[in-house]
């Protein structure tokens, strides 16, 4: 038990200095996806046919590609069309860009499920597609997305984990690190899992708080 | 002021619309009456381009109305829609619901939105509701609101779409004796509606549409007294004697 000690005490430094990466990577990502996943999500529910189609091909396409594949495609096949990236640009992009999708189809859901009598009532007044979006239809759509949205951060922070694969050295590759060089596994994951749990227990809080505040309206 | 010209509308392959023809003045009050699915609403979400008419012509002080066009916008600034379930902002309180659209669709300053905002709230009785958020109305006080709110755009024109529809029976007078002092200050209104005794009142003029056409237009009295057509007749007497 000691020895735990000992080592616990040596090792959180260096998985702190991942932990670290492991927020810039999630938060990177998480404004990336939002903001692209609104664009996926306005222009699906705009009715302009030609983008709708994009933005169905594009949310289709991101769905159906692994996480991993979408980081090696950015991280190792740009570079042949001119376009290197630094591994941790390459994980926000790659993470936010595979994240869209989902967000947007959760922004898309939100959206459709406000009643069409708010648009009716927003239009009646003479206001335009835009304001009516952005003063009736999405600041009561936010309320409907919010507790998904919870949930996709908590995921977004646990895939994070997969940046390890482009050498991004977040929580889970320090740990793996860590353990290659001195074979104490299970200390060395005990740590790693130990801290993205305690990142995950806030916003699974922050989670259970947004879906009650939505039951009592 | 509100002309319509053989206006023909189609949902699908279901005619909803099929030649409607009518003349609304300045000042005047005209009750749309006829069975549900007859094209009533129809006709007022055409007028202020909600829906867009196949063929015809709906013009508003001599503006086309044409929903793909820019014009729309002022339009719809010039009529003023009243809805059946009210459509209220839930996450706006009765007065900023009231002077979201003078504020932010005509850019008028907020201090002189909020203190007309005030007196329209003050004038359907509801001064002191101002700070109340929609879900903690009743569905009468709602509709008022909503009165308020499209007043508040100053309108040429007010369009009420079956506006005592969603209210409990103890509820509709509220929201009836407000339109009658609405009418009774001269705004040019169109009221879809089933109450008859507002209609009668009210109304200067009262159309009966069935199946997509007026069958019969008129002053209050003599449509709703001395209906000349059997399908008004038939109607009539389904509505003022249900059993």
């Amino acid at each position: 038990m000691s020895q735990f000690l000992k080592d616990t005490i040596e090792f959180v430094p260096i998985l702190l200095e991942g932990a670290k990466l492991t927020v810039l990577v999630t938060a990177g990502s998480l404004f990336f996806s939002t903001v692209l996943g609104i664009v996926w999500a306005l222009m699906r529910v705009s009715k302009i046919p030609a983008l709708v189609w994009f933005s169905t091909t594009m949310v289709n396409l991101l769905r159906g590609i692994p996480i991993i594949v979408l980081l090696f495609y950015i991280y190792f096949v740009m570079p042949d069309f001119g376009l290197s990236l630094s591994a941790l640009h390459a994980a926000i992009i790659g993470l936010g860009v595979a994240y869209s999708a989902y967000q947007a189809e959760n922004f898309r859901a939100g959206i459709e499920a406000v009643d069409r009598g708010q648009v009716e009532a927003a239009m009646a007044m003479g206001m335009s597609w835009s304001l009516s979006m952005r003063r009736v239809v999405l600041p009561q759509a936010v309320r409907i997305i919010l507790p998904p949205y919870g949930n996709t951060m908590i995921m977004m922070l646990k895939d994070s984990s997969q940046a390890s694969t482009i050498t991004v050295a977040e929580l889970a590759l320090q740990g793996k690190l860590i353990a290659a060089s001195n074979f104490k596994n299970s200390t060395v994951f005990t740590l790693v899992a130990i801290m993205y749990l305690i990142m995950c227990i806030p916003l699974i809080i922050l989670v259970k708080h947004l879906e009650k505040r939505n039951a009592q309206k | 002021m509100i002309e319509l010209n053989n206006v023909h509308k189609s949902f699908g392959r279901n005619e909803v619309l099929k030649g409607v023809s009518a003349s609304i003045k300045k000042g005047e009050v005209v009750c749309i009456i006829g069975p549900s699915g007859s094209g009533k609403s129809t006709i007022l979400r055409c007028i202020n381009g909600l829906e867009r008419y196949n063929s015809g012509e709906i013009t508003i002080d001599n503006v086309v109305v044409d929903n793909q066009k820019k014009t729309i916008g002022l339009i719809r600034t010039q009529v003023s829609m009243v809805f059946q379930k009210f459509n209220l902002f839930p996450h706006r309180t009765a007065l900023e619901n009231v002077i979201e659209g003078p504020v932010y669709v005509k850019g008028e300053a907020r201090e002189s939105a909020i203190f007309r905002g005030q007196e329209l709230l003050a004038s359907v009785g509801l001064a002191e509701k101002e700070d109340a958020y929609p879900p903690q109305l009743s569905g009468g006080q709602q509709q008022r609101v909503a009165i308020a709110r499209a007043l508040a755009m100053e309108p040429k024109a007010i369009l009420f779409d079956e506006p005592t529809s969603a209210l409990d029976p103890e509820l509709v007078g509220e929201v009836l004796s407000v339109m009658r002092k609405l009418a009774q200050s001269g705004m040019t209104m169109v009221v879809v509606t089933h109450e008859m005794g507002f209609a009668r009142e009210v109304a200067d003029r009262v159309i009966f549409i069935d199946d997509g056409v007026i069958v019969e237009q008129g002053p209050a009295e003599s449509v709703l007294n001395k209906p000349q057509h059997p399908r008004t007749q038939d109607f009539l007497r389904r509505v003022l004697h249900p059993i």
